[in-house]
């Protein structure tokens, strides 16, 4: 059995069992790496040494009989927003292109604990402000299934390194969708956890109230295991709920009996391609022969939600980077006139075009004279989407939607036209408005063979019910073997 | 000249936290060892996130309590966005419009004579993290600034005062209250020089013409670093702005409030960069922050674990132990220490007015001329009291207690100084008061009969005659009681 696209249980035993080492699975993965991603451009750091000695020491301490953790030896791939000591953390933009963290993410640390190996550093949309991966100030992450596509956005390096076979788990974020979007472009699971399940801290922000860690896999299982060790209280964010973490991974293959499974009639409209919605029909169909029932619910505040999430994620934005001013630490022009120049000018220089909007969106929002018609009113809105969700969720358990209206975008198909990508976050961005956990598992691909992703959404800290659902639907469906030929 | 000064006061006062108000990084006033003292989160690197000091928070309500201000029951953060390189993360973690405490006053005392009191209104009172320390090169050779980050992120208490004050004294005594009280409470140790109190002033005049009144366009005077410059400093303002105005007649309103600094060395103020439109601070509630609820058993707690306020203590002092208005406010306003000193003095010798004497007095002048703090004075109170209470069982007149005070003062070794060496200095020096009045009525006839001619001066109608056997009397018996003596003397001279 080949160790490039096994899932992580399966991995797990081999190690387990004795088959494999760590060394021989790392580096597997680092020899896949550095075959296909030239073509993918998954990666900006590849950790091989440090990711070696990881390996190593935990077959060390496997020969030894010594206690392990509930990763041991599985290669992680870690977005590049989210600091690793001694590790360049870029955020994918020149500002922070040489910038190495003193300390590692709270998800980094419980990694390290679970004796995970840290394979390298993940591509991303700049500061995470995109949905295909192609705001990164140093290349554009290339979907697997289709080279000339994107794999989604702002994870997209994550997503493919999954896809493509160069990690059997990775971490990504989710701010508007940034994790469940490229999961459904690249056929892998993605969730994100309930708002304040992950702590944030060591993740660079992008908009604080909205910003979820979560896990990518080839398989639910392996997304509930990952979940599991990321998720948990750190007193180190305050807005870390203290809340007991389910052990998803034991109870992730029992089927829901009863299940109710809504769909919202604001998300049929216009614009939802027919092949996409065609596969999520397709996914009510297997959950109803499933025994499950199909509710309509309704979410009337839908369509403001796009609009609100470009007020609230800019306003925050923008203040989330005021701190990249060339003073203490990242880019600093090299020629510059005074204190005024200096900012303006390792500013410019640092950001690229799609940060600057998104920071004068937000300046903007955030202005006298323009704060309550903008921001204000959009924190009104966002508590009416909350409500509507509040209110679904007391007829059904998880929500069913396409984790995008349509399929993997081609490359530079939105550089003239940033609003048709925002809105394309339609069925995402409700999530992170109202703080919910919601997984896009695979669900087919269109005729042109492009994956499709179904969404499932649940109310607050039931992410066990959520990952429980979604291993009921990619049991009974083949799409989670499938795995993209490079 | 007839105009009446108008001041408000903004104080920021550095809270004496172990900790940093979002971090656990030292507070310590470290100028030495720049960048020090800091984190990811105080260093605003990229992922780190604050989380609140409940200590810090503790204390700003305590405080907010002392003046009299309303606690919020919720309170929240904001973000204040300017840029400069003294501020790590761009922004300062303040609050704007949900400040946990508003609507206070703070009393103080107009005329020390009569206790003639005032109430200054607060507006209010909220908490902020200090920003770092930017030093730029001053020989001009254009060398490049420094920013020390050290001070990043110590917890500031902004207490922001209604434009109650009426001169520059009444200013200056609303500072010294204000530092009084915060002392007394242990929330800062308001040193002006090392910046933990620092103080911006709002100063206009109200010109009283033909039965008018003029206000002058408002002024805030920042670099305010001793209570003497925030004096100096409004007393020229005001005097300048009254000139101004007779020169070009401008009034409140017509200009926009102009910021001044004062140079200290020329006594002047000095116009700075004039702010043409409000800075707008893009305030909005910090995400990284939760709010803050308070429950109305934590403010009872609170309130419970309060000491005396300096106020409060005054008029007690000046009921309890019948002190002028005067001698409340000199014990009081040297602080909480003194004034425990006077009142454990006052348990043991069991009289507080005199207490309240010595210690303003023998103790004041001692610590000054030796330059000694109360701390550090050598006759604590448990020794100070022991002395007095003597006085006070007529074992030892006032004087023979002074050689003795003066005596333990001047001991080379120090722990010598306790209450048995009291005794023994008694008892070497033969101080004790003689009660015994046959071994008095011995020494009394023997100087009757010794000075003849000053006995019969005294009968022939010289009552000062007295004076000078006594004085033999008094000589001869060290530890005698002046007024136990004259009886005695008087009774057997006219026998
Ligand atoms: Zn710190």
């Amino acid at each position: 059995m080949s160790i490039i696209g096994a899932t992580t249980g399966e991995l797990l035993s081999r190690l387990e069992r004795g088959e494999l080492t760590s060394v021989e699975l790392t580096t597997a993965y680092l020899d896949r790496i550095a075959q296909q991603d030239d073509r993918v451009a998954a990666f900006l750091t590849v950790n091989g040494d440090e990711a070696l000695q990881q390996a190593a020491d935990v077959d060390r301490r496997r020969q030894a009989k010594q206690p392990l953790g509930a990763l041991a030896g599985i290669p992680v791939a870690v977005k590049d927003v989210l600091c690793t000591k001694g590790l360049k953390t870029t955020c994918a933009s020149r500002m922070l292109a040489n910038f190495i963290p003193p300390y590692d993410a709270h998800v980094v640390t419980q990694l390290r604990n679970a004796d995970a190996i840290l394979i390298g550093k993940t591509n991303m949309d700049e500061f995470a402000m995109g949905s295909t991966t192609e705001t990164s100030a140093f290349k554009t992450t290339r979907n697997p299934w289709d080279l000339g596509r994107t794999a989604g956005g702002s994870s997209g390096g994550s997503a493919a390194a999954v896809a493509a076979g160069m990690s059997p788990l990775a971490l990504g974020t989710d701010t508007g969708g940034s994790i469940r979007q490229p999961a459904g472009f690249c056929s892998v699971v993605g969730m994100k956890p309930t708002y304040g399940r992950v702590s944030r801290f060591g993740m660079v922000a992008y908009g604080s109230s909205l910003d979820q860690i979560g896990p990518f896999a080839n398989d639910v299982n392996g997304a509930a295991l990952l979940a599991q060790v990321i998720a948990g209280h750190d007193c180190r964010d305050s807005t870390s709920v203290n809340a007991p973490v389910p052990a998803y991974s034991q109870t992730v293959n029992q089927p829901l009996a009863g299940l109710r499974v809504g769909i919202a009639k604001e998300h049929f409209v216009e614009g939802l391609n027919p092949e996409v919605e065609q596969a999520l029909r397709a996914a009510l169909q297997v959950y109803k022969s499933l025994g499950a029932e199909i509710k309509e619910v309704s979410l009337p505040h839908t369509s403001y939600g796009v609009a609100v999430y470009y007020l609230i994620a800019p306003s925050e934005a923008s203040s989330n980077l005021a701190r990249y001013d060339g003073v203490h630490y990242g880019h600093r022009a090299a020629q510059f006139s005074n204190m005024i120049d200096m900012y303006a000018t390792s500013r410019g220089e640092g950001f690229g075009s799609e940060v600057k909007r998104r920071i004068m969106l937000g300046t903007y929002a955030l202005s006298a004279g323009y704060y309550d018609a903008y921001y204000l009113k959009a924190l009104k809105v966002r508590r009416l989407i909350r409500q509507d969700y509040d209110k679904a969720f007391e007829q059904i358990d998880v929500l069913a939607s396409p984790a995008s209206p349509n399929p993997p975008s081609k490359i530079g198909e939105y550089s003239a036209n940033p609003l048709a990508m925002y809105l394309e976050d339609i069925y995402t961005i409700g999530a992170n408005l109202a703080g919910l956990p919601g997984i896009s598992v695979p669900a087919g691909f269109t005729e042109a063979g492009l994956p499709v992703g179904l969404q499932l959404l649940a109310a607050p800290f039931e992410e066990e019910k959520l990952l429980r659902a979604a291993r009921m639907y990619e049991q009974a469906t083949q799409w989670q073997g499938k795995r993209a030929t490079l | 000249m007839d105009y009446t000064t108008i001041i408000g006061l903004e104080v920021h006062v550095q809270m004496q936290t172990k900790t940093k108000i979002f971090c656990g990084c030292s507070t310590k006033f470290n100028p030495d060892n720049p960048n020090v003292q800091t984190c990811p989160v105080c260093l605003g690197l990229p992922g780190s996130l604050p989380v609140m000091n409940r200590h810090a928070f503790d204390l700003a309500v305590k405080t907010a309590i002392a003046i009299n201000c309303q606690i919020a029951r919720f309170t929240k953060w904001d973000r204040k966005q300017y840029y400069y390189p003294d501020l790590p993360k761009g922004y300062q973690i303040s609050q704007y419009d949900l400040p946990f405490s508003h609507d206070g006053w703070l009393e103080i005392v107009v005329n020390k004579e009569t206790g003639e009191k005032k109430k200054i209104g607060i507006i209010r009172a909220h908490l902020e993290e200090d920003a770092g320390k930017n030093t730029h090169d001053e020989t001009g050779r254009g060398h490049d600034s420094q920013v020390d980050l050290n001070r990043a992120g110590t917890p500031l208490l902004e207490i922001v005062s209604h434009p109650d004050l009426r001169s520059a004294q009444e200013a200056k005594e609303y500072l010294e209250e204000l530092k009084l009280l915060l002392t007394y409470l242990e929330v800062s140790d308001c040193n002006m020089q090392e910046g933990s109190l620092r103080c911006d002033a709002n100063v206009n005049v109200h010109i009283h013409r033909d039965g008018q009144k003029i206000a002058t366009p408002l002024v805030e005077i920042k670099n305010l670093n001793s209570f003497r410059n925030v004096e100096l400093a409004i007393e020229f303002e005001a005097d300048r702005q009254y000139r101004q105005w007779q020169q070009d007649g401008k009034t409140f309103g017509q200009v926009n409030k102009e910021t001044r600094g004062y140079d200290a060395v020329r006594n002047i103020t000095v116009a700075q960069r004039s702010k043409e439109e409000a800075a707008d601070y893009r305030y909005f509630p910090d995400p990284d922050l939760v709010p803050v609820t308070v429950e109305e058993a934590y403010l009872q707690n609170v309130i419970q674990s309060m000491v005396e306020f300096p106020a409060a203590r005054r008029t007690r002092f000046i009921q309890q132990y019948q002190l002028s208005n005067y001698d409340a406010a000199v014990i009081i306003d040297q602080g909480v220490v003194f004034a425990d000193f006077v009142e454990h003095v006052a348990r043991i010798c069991g009289d507080g007015k005199q207490a309240c004497n010595w210690v303003t007095q023998d103790v004041l002048r001692e610590m000054n001329d030796r330059k000694l703090t109360i701390e550090g004075f050598p006759i604590q109170p448990p020794v100070l009291g022991e002395i007095l209470k003597r006085i006070n069982e007529k074992k030892i007149t006032i004087k023979s207690a002074r050689e003795i005070f003066l005596n333990l003062l001047n001991s080379a070794d120090p722990s010598t100084i306790n209450v048995a060496r009291i005794d023994q200095i008694i008892q070497e020096q033969g101080l004790s008061i003689v009660a015994d009045s046959g071994q008095l009525e011995t020494v009394i006839v023997a100087v009757l009969a010794k000075n003849q001619k000053a006995v019969a001066d005294f009968k022939g109608g010289k009552p000062s005659a007295a004076g000078s056997l006594i004085g033999q009397v008094m000589r001869e018996l060290k530890g005698a009681d002046p007024a136990t003596v004259r009886e005695l003397l008087l009774k057997k001279l006219a026998e």
